[in-house]
């Protein structure tokens, strides 16, 4: 199982989201993130003093899928969430030791 | 309105008299009016233009609570130069336009006019009236804002906001209140259902059709999508503020403290409670659940039925006229967002649509029999015939196409240079931090100010 954590811009969580649903994607978590990578933050003045915002906003979305999905899954949030300009985010995947669904107590890949 | 016509006199008049001097001014002064009655009706209407000065409070906190936390900022700026460039503008142009025909440029009734004193039949102060006649002008410049929201370029807003204060509003109410051919005609509209919020309003709906939907407001298929206001209280408290200025707005509207105001102000609060439960039962059966907004919506649905009305109808039918205006705002916000119309605010169908309700409302509920009229024309109902509805109709109708044609000239000529719309990279961030350097909840902790530029 894999973790696949994305960050992607905030407008387009609804396509991302819709895109997931559709290669059968059963849930995901987002955040309200802030951050830098390539792209920077900008500069902008408020009554005459300049002031540097580093981080822009941005979302975080995980989901958990089984090993065999787990490409389908990013190629799927790569390609929706890519609008060729600075600042679309990163994709990245990390291992899974054990998922269980709590009200059901199933563990492994049954729990996903 | 009737006093307004003498009014629209009385100003041509006073105008006249400060171009002719001194010995003219005499005259004017030499009055035989009641004076503890002359100074209650000017405190009274000071006091009822600082309750419609104060309405912009409210529409600036409706229409930053019902749009995205990231365009505050923005919506708020505009709030605040439909005031302060509408003022400037109106005086400096709008008012003379609108009423004396005369001195068509310059502020010469400032130095003219501070010590005018009332005519005979007439007992309001010029510098009075201007300040209540300004606070309306910058009510029907404001209505647009809300339905631009989240997409407007402030350079061009600004363009808007002079020309229609300068310009667009002064001419209707020339028609109107300055004497022109709707009053002529016998059209009747009190404090200005249709003179102030259908010229806001169909201002609004050019507006919002010529700039076009918000990013992410339909759905690649079409479909519309909610965007949600970022915060319910602010935009509550905006309407119970609104609400609070048009006892200014209506009770005003009968420019003198006389008997007639407390039945004004009842009428309009009934209208207001009238306007609110329609909305509430008309969105719980239409979309299963009642809609916190669309009751915010519905009492100023209400206030606009009976802006036109509150003088010429009766308690009863001030109701239904709220009544009906609440249930027209759910069907007018569902339908305009059906047509692609992307108003985020409402502000067409509760100041457009309901705005021209409230105008053909007097024509049917119109009252000349009731006790509290001594003069006056019955509506359809009772017992004056279509006359008084055709009236209306004609009036709705023509201040419709003149500013459906003058603002679409306008916004498509805003358009044409560039400067109505921001950037779509833009409006996706914000137009606070892109257009005015600072987010509207901040600067946040994670922003650092690092350089002042000045000491």
């Amino acid at each position: 199982m894999q973790l696949i954590t994305a960050i992607i811009k905030p407008h387009m969580l609804d396509e991302v989201k819709d895109a997931l649903r559709s290669v059968g994607v059963q849930g995901i978590t987002v955040t309200e993130v802030k951050g830098f990578g390539r792209q920077g933050g900008h500069t902008e003045t408020y009554r005459g003093a300049e002031y540097k915002i580093d981080f822009v906003p941005k979302v975080k979305l995980e989901v958990v899928v089984d090993d065999a999905a787990a490409d389908g899954v990013v190629s799927t949030i790569a390609e929706t969430a890519r609008t060729e300009r600075i600042g679309d985010g990163k994709i990245w995947t990390t291992p899974v030791g054990q998922v269980v669904r709590i009200r059901t107590g199933e563990s492994g890949p049954d729990a996903i | 309105m009737r006093r307004k016509l003498l009014l629209g006199a009385g100003l041509g008049g006073l105008a006249l008299v400060a171009l002719a001097g001194p010995a003219h001014a005499q005259e004017a002064t030499d009055i035989p009016l009641d004076d503890t009655q002359m100074i209650l009706d000017n405190i009274f209407l000071l006091i009822a233009a600082v309750l419609v000065i104060f309405m912009q409070a409210g529409f600036a906190m409706l229409e930053a609570g019902l749009t995205s936390a990231k365009n505050v900022g923005s919506i708020l700026m505009k709030n605040m130069v439909d005031f302060c460039l509408g003022a400037l503008m109106f005086g400096l142009i709008g008012y003379h336009i609108a009423y004396s025909g005369e001195n068509l440029f310059g502020f010469s009734w400032l130095w003219g006019g501070y010590d005018a004193a009332p005519t005979t039949d007439y007992s309001i102060m010029l510098p009075v009236d201007f300040l209540f006649q300004v606070a309306f002008a910058a009510t029907a410049a404001t209505i647009v804002s809300g339905a631009l929201a989240g997409r407007a370029k402030f350079s061009g807003y600004l363009i808007y906001t002079a020309l229609i204060t300068a310009f667009i509003y002064p001419i209707v109410v020339n028609w109107q209140w300055g004497g022109g051919w709707l009053a002529e005609m016998g059209f009747q509209d009190f404090a200005g259902s249709t003179i102030v919020h259908s010229v806001g309003g169909w201002a609004a709906l050019m507006g919002a059709i010529i700039i076009g939907p918000r990013i992410g407001k339909y759905s690649a298929e079409g479909k519309p999508r909610a965007i949600p206001g970022h915060n319910i209280v602010i935009a509550m408290l905006g309407v119970f503020i609104l609400f609070v200025g048009w006892f200014g707005f209506n009770p005003g509207s009968q420019l003198a403290a006389d008997i007639e105001v407390p039945r004004i102000a009842v009428n309009t609060a009934m209208a207001a409670a009238g306007g609110g439960v329609a909305a509430l039962f008309t969105s719980w059966i239409v979309f299963r659940r009642p809609d916190v907004s669309m009751v915010g919506n519905g009492i100023l649905a209400g206030l606009v039925s009976i802006t036109a009305g509150a003088y010429l109808m009766d308690g009863w039918t001030s109701t239904i006229a709220g009544l009906i205006g609440g249930i027209i705002v759910v069907f007018s916000v569902v339908g305009l967002e059906r047509l692609k119309v992307d108003d985020p605010v409402g502000a067409v169908s509760v100041h457009g649509v309901c705005g021209a309700w409230g105008t053909l409302a007097v024509g049917l509920f119109a009252n000349a029999n009731a006790p509290f009229l001594d003069e006056g024309i019955d509506g359809l109902f009772f017992g004056g015939g279509l006359d008084l509805f055709v009236d209306q109709l004609v009036g709705v109708v023509a201040v419709f196409a003149f500013v459906v044609v003058t603002t679409g000239i306008l916004f498509s000529a805003i358009k044409a240079i560039g400067m109505l719309r921001v950037d779509p990279e833009h409006e996706i961030e914000g137009l606070d931090v892109t257009e005015f350097g600072v987010p509207g909840y901040g600067p946040d902790a994670l922003a650092t100010i690092t350089r002042p530029t000045a000491s």
